[in-house]
């Protein structure tokens, strides 16, 4: 551990540079939770990069648009860096990542940096230390950071409290527009995106959803566009990539993106609050025989849970005093 | 030492058979591996540029192609190139005996016939990654360092 930060540390500036192998390694150490300190010396070097998010259900072509979307950025001269998360096995804690088979003629360029997650048992769609490694690559130069979560197929909130810009892709084959209403993937999307417009009954799903919306208030300024992609024929990319930079013009014209960032920056604060606490609490405050009584008398009805939690809490913050 | 292993696992080459490096990549992650899969039909150059990016301790490729004295030593040179030579390289196939001795010379760290269990492969990573093999000036102080703390305590 000790090496590792040893190294990182004065690895900072190559980081900035956008080395490679250096942002390799400080992203591990942070995906490892030993960042912390590294953290704290780039973050005055972040907050320059656009993040754009990629949620919807596994197997929708998210591997594959991001590919689509990194080539035309590439080719505008801007720097890309790519996060993708895939689950890990509850049981086993391991992973299998796979998103880079569809990435293949993109790790190559020069002005690309590709990097498979896995979520170490983070539910929200990302793992707990994405935020943290799009940081990373923010201070490395990137000018866009893609992050795909794992698509689940529930709502991926995470994303949206990472993100600039959140693209929601569906396919015909994942259900209908009713159900994509359910899963509340309507709120957070920034733009939707049908892919696998070559499949039957694209063309309806996208009617469908276009009929959704003009039910829905919309939000001032910005009118959701519902696209429609091949994104193994490369087709569609093109007005994707046009959607991706109206609403980055639209966030940084109304002020909301730095209203946005503001917001998210606090949130972010809070967790790590709650996260020190966390940590805290898991060393013990009360002893362990204390514990053990008052969870018999609960057993016993003779104390209730509300009552304890209220007491433990109360020593717990006293205690840290 | 690192949190989780990473390990890589690619299909260098024409031949088309993936199923042994799949199997492979299952037993890794079954043991607690994070395993990046890279697919079919890869050049050595995405191979180690992928695995820097990733950052993984191992590279672990399949080649059924007969291929192998001209991939593996590609690859070895691809990472001594970029500084990554604490990448281990291992691999699987085919291989003939004095091949396999002829890869080992040069740096491919272990070679593992057709038909060997998959536990086999799962406990030389472990082992191979539980320490830098040769630690360097720097790692070595700080290694000596944490030797004395825990004296200390
Ligand atoms: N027919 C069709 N297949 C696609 C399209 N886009 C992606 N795919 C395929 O869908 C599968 C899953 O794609 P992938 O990008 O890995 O999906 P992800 O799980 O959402 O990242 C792959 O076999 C792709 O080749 C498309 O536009 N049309
Ligand atoms: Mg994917």
């Amino acid at each position: 551990m000790e090496r590792f930060r040893a190294v990182c540390m004065n690895d900072i500036k190559s980081l900035l540079k956008g080395d490679k192998r250096v942002i390799a390694r400080i992203v591990s150490a942070v995906e490892d939770g030993k960042g912390e300190d590294l953290l704290e010396s780039i973050f005055p070097h972040t907050g320059r990069s656009f993040h754009i998010g990629i949620t919807g259900p596994p197997g929708a072509g998210k591997s594959t648009l991001v590919t689509s979307i990194a080539k035309r950025l590439l080719g505008c001269d801007k720097k890309v860096g790519i996060i993708a998360v895939d689950p890990s096995s509850p049981f086993s804690g391991g992973a299998l990542l796979g998103d880079r088979i569809r990435m293949t003629d993109l790790a190559l360029k020069d002005n690309i940096f590709i990097r498979s997650m896995a979520s170490r048992g983070s539910m929200g769609g990302l793992a707990q230390a994405t935020k943290d490694v799009a940081l990373v690559l923010d201070a490395a130069g990137m000018d866009y950071v893609l992050i795909e979560t794992i698509g689940v197929g529930q709502v991926e909130l995470d994303i949206a409290q990472v993100c600039d810009t959140t693209i929601v892709v569906l396919v015909p084959e994942s259900g209908d527009s009713i159900q994509a209403m359910k899963a509340g993937l309507l709120e957070i999307a920034d733009i939707m995106v049908v892919n696998k417009g070559d499949r039957e009954g694209s063309e309806r799903l996208v009617s469908e959803l276009k009929f959704a919306f003009e039910m829905r208030e919309k939000e001032a300024g910005w009118d959701l566009p519902i696209l429609k992609t091949t994104a193994i024929k490369d087709e569609g990319i093109e007005e994707l990539v046009l959607a991706l930079e109206s609403h980055e013009k639209h966030l940084t014209k109304t002020g909301k993106l730095e209203q946005e960032r503001k917001k998210k920056l606090l949130l972010r604060m809070h967790e790590l609050i709650e996260r020190r606490i966390r940590v805290h609490l898991q060393k013990k405050v009360i002893p362990e025989n204390e514990i053990k009584q008052l969870m018999e008398s609960m057993y016993k009805r003779q104390l209730n849970p509300y009552r304890v939690a209220k007491k433990i809490a109360r020593r717990i913050i006293r205690g840290s005093r | 030492m690192r949190g989780k292993i990473r390990v890589l696992v690619g299909k260098p080459g024409l031949d088309g058979h993936d199923r042994g490096a799949k199997v492979v990549a299952a037993a890794l992650r079954d043991a607690g591996m994070e395993v990046i899969y890279t697919g079919l039909h890869q050049t050595c150059e995405s191979i180690v540029e992928a695995a820097v990016q990733e950052d993984v301790q191992v590279i672990g490729l399949s080649v059924l192609s007969g291929a192998h004295m001209t991939i593996f030593p590609k690859v070895l040179k691809l990472l001594k190139a970029k500084k990554a030579t604490d990448i281990l390289v291992i691999g699987g196939g085919i291989i003939p005996i004095d091949d396999m001795k002829k890869l080992q010379r040069i740096g491919v760290r272990m070679l593992f016939g057709p038909g060997t269990p998959t536990s086999e492969i799962v406990d030389w990573i472990r082992s191979n990654t539980s320490e830098p093999k040769k630690p360097s000036r720097r790692a070595k102080r700080s290694v000596k360092k944490r030797v004395t703390k825990k004296r200390k305590k």
